[in-house]
Parts: structure tokens; sequence; C-alpha cells
């Protein structure tokens, strides 16, 4: 009796345990990492190019890396390791050159953004300082030819 | 006239005009360099760029200073390109044909995953010898567009012929075959 029992326990541990290590997997998916690779050939994102044979190539290793429990950035480094530097799509990822390039990336469109914004408010004062000035004479035209009717209202 | 001359729409018209020139440098510097193309175009012999890679098998390093003297039919390929798959058996029987005439194929793995390659060359049984590109950085000096692209160079290490796509029989016969006749 002693056995059969040790025997289920044993049975119980072995069904508990897959899910046990499934959870001390890392939740990478190949969504996840698909926007911060590059397909090479392509000359974009792996997530854009799903139809090319070299990014079905790609997946295939970032998925059986993801069966294989890998985390993205182990994921990353395998890629790098396979395709070079240039797999790696977000400016700054895992390599250390081209510090300025990294940062010319990102300070570009920030730039962009901002001239952008400081263009329609100076458009915007532009246009307000120019209705106001239009808006003056107009009102002291409708206040003369107002005291004109009151004038001619009162002529005695 | 005073008011185009305002310093702040002349710095902003100075910013947007630098971003378009940081595009088109931008899309300028992506295309690729079709040099070697033109000049073959124009009926003249490039000297062939430099080319110095792991090879996909063995270790140590290859390059194709080693085979100064000889033809050298140079095959870009990756596992992932079907009509790779197509030519593969060709440039075999080629190779063998013409080894002994001071002739060979020299393929260059580029952007594939290394497995698959050297699956690639078990399946097809390639003998002649390989490097590997992993990050396709020939590309540039080749002027590579898309696999499989292959390059017939002469004993004098320039490029006398070309092929976009799979090679042929024709291509063979008739634009590297002459190659063997000439002197080093």
């Amino acid at each position: 009796v002693i056995r059969a029992a040790a025997l289920a326990a044993a049975a119980m541990l072995a069904l508990l345990a897959p899910p046990a290590l499934a959870q001390d997997c890392p939740r990478t998916t190949l969504g996840d990492i698909e926007d911060e690779v590059m397909c090479p050939i392509c000359g974009t994102p792996l997530g854009l190019a799903n139809e090319a044979p070299q990014a079905q190539q790609q997946s295939a290793f970032i998925e059986r890396l993801i069966a294989d429990c890998r985390s993205k950035d182990e994921i990353k480094r395998a890629l790098v390791a396979q395709y070079g530097e240039g797999v790696l799509a977000l400016p700054g990822d895992e390599s250390g050159e081209d510090d300025l390039g990294d940062v010319l990336v990102y300070a570009i469109p920030a730039l962009a953004i901002l001239l952008g914004l400081a263009g329609i408010g100076f458009a915007a004062l532009r246009w307000r300082s120019g209705r106001t000035r239009r808006g003056r004479p107009a009102a002291a035209g409708a206040d003369e030819s107002r005291l004109d009717a009151d004038l001619e209202r009162y002529d005695l | 006239m005073r008011r185009l001359l305002a310093p702040v729409p002349i710095a902003v018209l100075g910013v947007v005009l630098g971003l378009v020139a940081l595009l088109a440098y931008g899309l300028a510097s992506n295309e690729p360099d079709r040099g070697l193309e033109e000049a073959l175009q124009r009926g003249e012999r490039e000297q062939a760029p430099g080319l110095e890679l792991p090879r996909l098998a063995g270790g140590g390093v290859g390059s194709l200073d080693d085979y100064r003297g000889k033809v050298v039919v140079l095959n870009f390929w990756a596992s992932w390109c079907e009509p790779c798959r197509e030519e593969s058996p060709l440039l075999q029987r080629w190779h063998d044909r013409n080894r002994k005439r001071g002739a060979l194929v020299l393929g260059v793995d580029a952007l594939d995953e290394i497995g698959h390659a050297r699956d690639f060359v078990e399946e097809y049984g390639l003998t002649y010898p390989m490097l590997r590109d992993g990050d396709g950085s020939t590309r540039e000096s080749y002027g590579i567009l898309g696999f499989p692209e292959t390059f017939a160079i002469d004993r004098q290490g320039r490029i006398a012929a070309m092929a976009r796509g799979p090679v042929d029989g024709k291509f063979l016969r008739e634009r590297v075959a002459p190659l063997l006749r000439e002197q080093a």
C-alpha cells in the first residue's frame, strides 16, 4: 500500500512538474520581439516582413528559442550571433557602437516635433495679434457710427 | 520683406531644410552601389572587392585572395532562398568539371542561420569552398540586391561577368568558360 501511494505521489508530482517549469519560463512572445528586430534583407522590422523567406526563417528561429524558454535578451543575442548587429531595430540596442547615430535617431524626431509645436505656437500668436489689430479699427468704426446716429437723433 | 527676414522664420526654415537634407542623405546612402554593374555595361572589368570571411565549416578564415590566378565563380546564396536550390547542383557540376583547369566555385552564405546553411550544403553535396557572411556586410561592396547573385572573376582578380538571380548553363558557357582560356 505504501509503495502504491509513493508511486501515485510520484505520478502526481510528474503531472505537476511541467506547469511549474512553465512558470519559470520567461513570458516571451514572437510579437514582443518582432518589432524590435529587423529582417536585414527586407530592410524593415521583422513584424512587417512576414512574407519574405528570410523573415520566415528568422521567425521560426525565434519561436524555437521561445519554446526553449529563452528570455527576450537571450533571443536578441542569439539573433545577433546569427545575423550580426544589423538585425537589431532599436538604436542603442545591445551594441555600444555608433553612439552618435543612436542619439541622432532619437534626437531628430524629438527636434522635429518641438519645431512643429513651436511653429504652430508662433503661427497662433501671429494670428491672434493680427486679429486684435484688425479688430480695433472695426470697433472704433462701430463706435463712430453709433455716435453719429446719437448725434443725429439729438440734433436740435 | 522685413517679415521674411525675421530671425524666427529663418531659423525654422534652416532647420526644416536641414531635416530634408538629412532625409535625402539617408535615402541616398541606402541605395545599393551599382558601380560594378555599370563598369560591366561599359565593357570594363573592375577589381573585385576584397573578401575575407569565416569559413562556413571547419573554422578559420577564407579570402578571395587565396584563389588569385584562378577563375572564381563567386556565388552569394542563403538556405532560405528558393532559387539558390535550383542553381546549386549546376554550380557543383561546373566546379567538379573545371577544378583541374584552374577554376572553382566559391560560395558565400549570407544572412542565414548557420545550422540551416550547413544542412543545405550537406543536402546538395556541395564540396566547393564556402564562406559565411552572417551579417551580409559584403552585400554593399558587391552591390547585391538579392539572392542568389553570382560574379565571374578572372585570373587577375577582376569581375568579368555577373548574374542577378540563379545562374544557368548559358551564363557558365558564354560568360565564364571564355575566362578559362585567359592567362593570369
